[in-house]
Order: C-alpha cells, then structure tokens, then sequence
C-alpha cells in the first residue's frame, strides 16, 4: 500500500522531514488527516481537486445495505460559522458502491474506510459482512447517530444498551478495523466511548453532527423540510475538542477527531489534545484543496516546533 | 460556485451563474439578497475571489428560434443565451418593478421580440410574465429556456405539461460543495424507466412505475427538463 516508504523516509530524517505516519487500529495512514463521511462523495468528486493518494485515508458517504432516497429539500441551510444538513442518509447502497465506485477508489494507495449504518442491528451486520468481503475496503466507520427500528427509532449511539448491542454484532461480522463513530448528542461522550471500546470497537472517532434547528421567521416555519438537521463546521468545534478530551482520558483505543477543522492549527489542537488521527468535513466544500492545505500545515508545525514525528505531539497537552 | 468574504461567516461558497465570458474576463451578474452577496458587493477592483466552476449542465445549444422567460436575476443565467444567438430568442422578462429590469437595453437589442411585466406596471404590462408567455405558446411552437422563482417555474409547467413543448429550466436550492457531494441541493425528478434485471432470466425489462429520485442541482442540473421534475 505504498506507505512503507513514507515511514522509511520518516525513520531517516530529522525535524527537517518529520514523520506524518499513524497507526490507526492496525492501519497505517501516511499522514493523520482523513475526509469525514459525507463529506467527501466517494472519493472521485473530489480527484479533480485532490491528489487522493496524498490523504492519511478516504472515508466515504455513510452507505446502507439497500440504497436510501433521502430527505426532501432544503436540506441544508448555512448558520453563523456553521451549516445544518439533514440529507437523511441518501446513498447508492452497498452493491452499487462497490460495483461502480470501489474500482475508482483502488487505484490509489490511500486506505479506504467505509462508513456504514442500518435501521436494524441485522441490517448493520449484513453492511459490514458485505463490506468485509470486497476488495478494496481497509476500514469501517460505523454510523450509531441513526434511529433503531426495532428499539422505538430510539438513536443507537443515544443508549449505551444498543449501542453495546449492535457494535457486538458487527465486532464479530468483520476482520477489519472497526471505527465506532460516536454522537456528540449525549449527555456523557466518555461513557459512550468506554461502551464501544468494551464492546469491541478498534477506535472512536468524533465527533458527528451536533442536532439543530433553524427557523424562517417570516414564513415561522423550520428552514429545513425534516425540521432538525445535524450542525457542522467552525461553530462546532470548541465543542469537538473538549470531546476528544474527555474520550481520550477515558479509552485506550485511537481516537480520531472532527468537528470544524479548516485549518492545520484546527488539526493540530485536536492532535494535541488526543486524536491520533482527524477528519476534515465541512471545510472540503469552503475549500476543495482543504485536507491537503491542513497536511502541509501540520509539517509546517512540526518542522517550526522541532518535532520529529507527530505521535510526539499526539496527547501532548500540558495540563 | 463563489466564495463570499474571507471569515467563517459567511461560510460557504454561493452559486452564481456565469453571466457573460468576454476577453479573459469571466462576468456575473447578482442581486444582493443576504450576507454573501452583501460581502460580495464590497469586492473592490484589483482584490481576488476565490471561486471553482464551471460547474453542472448548462442550456442545451437552441437549434432554431427559442422562448427565454426570465423571472427577476434569471436574466443572469439566460442572458449569454440570448446574447449568442442575436434575433433568435422571443423573450418574456418579469421583474418586480422597472429598476430590477437589469440589462433591458441588451436584451431587447438582442432578441427578435421582448415582452415585459412587472408587479408593479412600472415597465411594460403590470401582471405575471407567464401571462403573455401562455398566449405566446398557443401559436408558437418554440422550446422554453427559462430561470426564476419556483412558482413561476410550476405556472409554466402547467402551461406546457399537456403539450409536445420542450421547456428547459435552469434551477436554484442551496449549496455548500457545487461539485455533487454532500448532496445536500437536490431535486426530486421523475424516473419512469427502472431497470429491473428479472432474478430468473437474467433479462432486462422496463418497469414503468410511477418512480420518483433525487437529482443533483450542480452536478446533474442546474438546467432540467420541466417534464421531468416531479411537482408536489
Ligand atoms: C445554479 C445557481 C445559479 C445562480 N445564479 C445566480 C446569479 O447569476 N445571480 C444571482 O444574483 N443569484 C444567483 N443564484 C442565487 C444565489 O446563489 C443566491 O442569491 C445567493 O446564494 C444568496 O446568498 P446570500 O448569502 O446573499 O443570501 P442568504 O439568504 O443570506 O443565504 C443564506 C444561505 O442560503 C443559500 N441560498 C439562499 N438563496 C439561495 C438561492 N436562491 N440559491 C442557492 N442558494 C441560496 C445561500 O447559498 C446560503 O447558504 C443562483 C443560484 C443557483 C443555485
Ligand atoms: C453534508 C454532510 C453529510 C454528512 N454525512 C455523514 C454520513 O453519511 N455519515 C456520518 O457518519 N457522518 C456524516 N456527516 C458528519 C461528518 O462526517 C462530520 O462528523 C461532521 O460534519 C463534523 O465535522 P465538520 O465540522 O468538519 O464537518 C455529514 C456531515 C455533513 C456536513
Ligand atoms: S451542492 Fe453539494 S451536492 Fe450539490
């Protein structure tokens, strides 16, 4: 997978040339900035715009077992320093993706992590069987910010009990590195971080869309046509690193941090703080060459800072 | 798709038309309307945007004469239409009053006829441009290219939706990527033809079910076949 040779390259050099490379639950990322989920297509939309062989590792738009039409327009409305989406989960489904989209993906070197979710703790198994048996997937994101069908459409990652019950299931339909996407919509993220460890996730990564709402005052009617949506970007992001914190101090496993990051010192209070690795969402549509601006950021730090190898800053906070 | 002002708020990139390409200059045409265009307008000369396109599918190139019905700033998208194909386009142009009748002089020099309302009878016949349009259309059998307000875009598919017309319209919902992922600007569209592979004999057979998608605005738009969207 071609990342050898960044690591051989690391090991030699000095600050001059410090070492990028992570390893995330047995996979190793040239560099520490991944695409957020749904934020990044799948992966083409943006080749144009991206070498995506420079990127630490793709994640793809969340993926389904049968494909989901999504929510009706507006679904999305810009807010101060932030966005609200409610796409409702639009995707191809698994088979079409991994018929018409992985082909293009595994032309690269980059790790491809497929992020994933269900209605039902059958429907997630099924996700992750299927996706475990393609050619071309490295990783899986599991998405538990979705309602349960069987559990009142109560949110999977809301409730430590089918939280715990789901990733189980899918801890035993999947060799593959097992990233546990938590909701920042909990009262206690570092409980909910222990919970998915225990029941066998590889990592965490946080955090996911914080639920909103934003309201037509002429018309008094919600902006977007399901209501609520999930809120991203720069307003959320003081929030996403006291997340990180408090889930980094709490588990073992990597974490992998999102919330806001635009630039490389966004990227780099998350590093500091305790992600081994971040995710780059919202600041892809502001900037389509973002996540490439935010790697040669972070060298730039290291080199400025006299840091060899980012795991040195990696959990470096001085509190 | 431009970026508006260099902070976090406005945020993300707004999507504008290209309104007219000239001797290396790229030029668009817009109507404030909140804090990006606001941002917008205090761009000064020398100063640089930040901006990707072209981005999605434009007009098809019109074959013979052709009906433009502009609503408002849908002039900035149908103007270089018009401006191309001098004395082909029978243009309808509806605005609220005379001052948002922009680039008039050009259009009317442009095109082999003009026809103009405002809301407020302050330029040409007061009333809707759909109007005049649905006389128009009785007699003529020309392709529609238009850009403007949904309710004028629904008035003139029920114009033409019981008729062989062809009508092309270039449509608006909010964006954060312009380049089709996050699909977040979406419409819903027809799609009568599924393809259905039959398990047994492997054969394809069309399923005319009356099915509905959603198609991206920026990637598979923003210009539709009105027949196609699937009106609530
Ligand atoms: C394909 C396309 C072409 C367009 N071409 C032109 C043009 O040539 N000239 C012109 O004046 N306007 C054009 N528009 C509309 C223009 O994009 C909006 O007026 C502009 O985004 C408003 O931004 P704002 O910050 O000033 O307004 P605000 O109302 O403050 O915007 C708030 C949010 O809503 C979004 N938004 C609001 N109205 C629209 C809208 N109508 N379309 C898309 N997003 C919207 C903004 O992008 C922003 O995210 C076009 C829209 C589309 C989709
Ligand atoms: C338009 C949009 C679509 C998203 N789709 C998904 C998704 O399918 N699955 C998922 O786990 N997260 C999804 N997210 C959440 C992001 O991956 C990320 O967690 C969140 O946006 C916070 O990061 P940001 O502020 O950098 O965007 C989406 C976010 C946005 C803005
Ligand atoms: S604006 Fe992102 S898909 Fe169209």
């Amino acid at each position: 997978m071609g990342m050898k040779e960044t690591e051989a390259r690391g090991q030699k050099a000095g600050t001059k040339n410090p070492r990028l490379s992570v390893n995330i639950a047995g996979l190793k990322l040239k560099n520490p900035v991944m695409t957020a989920s749904g934020t990044f297509g799948y992966g083409e939309e943006y080749s144009e715009f991206v070498d995506l062989n420079k990127l630490g590792a793709i994640v793809v738009k969340g993926l389904s077992i049968t494909p989901r039409m999504g929510n009706p327009a507006p679904r999305i409305i810009e807010t101060p320093a932030g966005m609200l989406n409610a796409i409702g989960l639009q995707n191809i489904g698994i088979t079409t993706f991994i018929k018409e989209k992985l082909p293009f993906l595994r032309q690269f070197k980059t790790p491809v992590i497929v992020n994933f979710f269900g209605d039902t703790v059958n429907e997630y198994v099924q996700a992750a069987e299927k996706l475990s048996a393609a050619d071309g997937v490295h990783g899986l994101e599991m998405n538990i910010s979705c309602p349960n069908k069987q559990a009142g459409w109560r949110v999977f990652g809301t409730d430590p009990k089918i939280m715990s019950e789901v990733i189980r299931d899918v801890r035993k339909a999947t060799n593959l590195p097992l990233i546990v996407k938590l909701s920042p919509n909990v009262t206690d993220i570092s409980l909910m971080a222990r919970v998915a460890e225990e029941s066998g996730a590889d990592s965490v990564s946080l955090i996911n869309t914080i639920t909103a709402m934003s309201v037509d005052i002429k018309k008094r009617k919600p902006i977007l046509a399901n209501i609520t949506g999930g809120l991203s970007g720069p307003a959320i992001k003081p929030v996403a690193v006291r997340m990180v914190w408090e889930v980094y101090k709490a588990v073992k496993i990597p974490v992998i941090g999102m919330g806001g990051i635009m630039t490389a010192n966004d990227a780099l209070e998350f590093l500091i703080t305790g992600a081994r690795a971040v995710a780059v969402g919202t600041a892809n549509f502001v900037n389509p060459m973002a996540t490439l601006e935010i790697i040669q950021g972070i060298e730039r730090y290291l080199i400025e800072e006299g840091f060899s190898d980012i795991n040195d800053i990696i959990g470096s906070l001085k509190v | 798709m431009i970026q508006a002002g260099d902070t976090y708020d406005p945020l993300l990139k707004r999507p504008f038309s290209i309104f007219r390409q000239e001797d290396n200059t790229l030029q668009f045409l817009y109507r404030i309307r909140g804090k990006g265009t606001l941002c917008l307008s205090n761009v000064k000369k020398g100063d640089t945007l930040d901006l990707i396109g072209p981005l999605g599918n434009g007009y098809p190139i019109p074959k013979g004469d052709f009906v433009a019905v502009a609503g408002g700033i849908g002039i900035a998208s149908l103007y270089a239409l018009i401006e191309q194909h001098k004395n082909r386009a029978h243009a309808f142009y509806g605005a609220r009053n005379k001052d948002e009748l922009l680039m008039l002089n050009e259009v009317s020099k442009f095109s082999k006829k003009i026809c103009i309302t405002t809301d407020d009878g302050s330029a040409g016949k007061q009333g809707l441009i759909t109007t005049p349009l649905k006389v128009f259309l009785r007699n003529n059998h020309l392709p529609v290219y238009t850009c403007g307000s949904m309710p004028m875009l629904k008035t003139i598919f029920n114009i033409i939706k019981d008729t062989e017309l062809k009508c092309y319209a270039s449509l608006e919902e909010n964006m954060a990527c312009g380049i089709g992922a996050c699909l977040g600007c979406v419409v819903k569209v027809r799609s009568e033809k599924l393809e259905v592979r039959s398990k047994k004999s492997g054969v394809r057979s069309q399923d005319k079910k009356n099915l509905t998608v959603y198609k991206r605005i920026c990637k598979e738009g923003p210009v539709f076949d009105l027949k196609d969207i699937a009106w609530e």
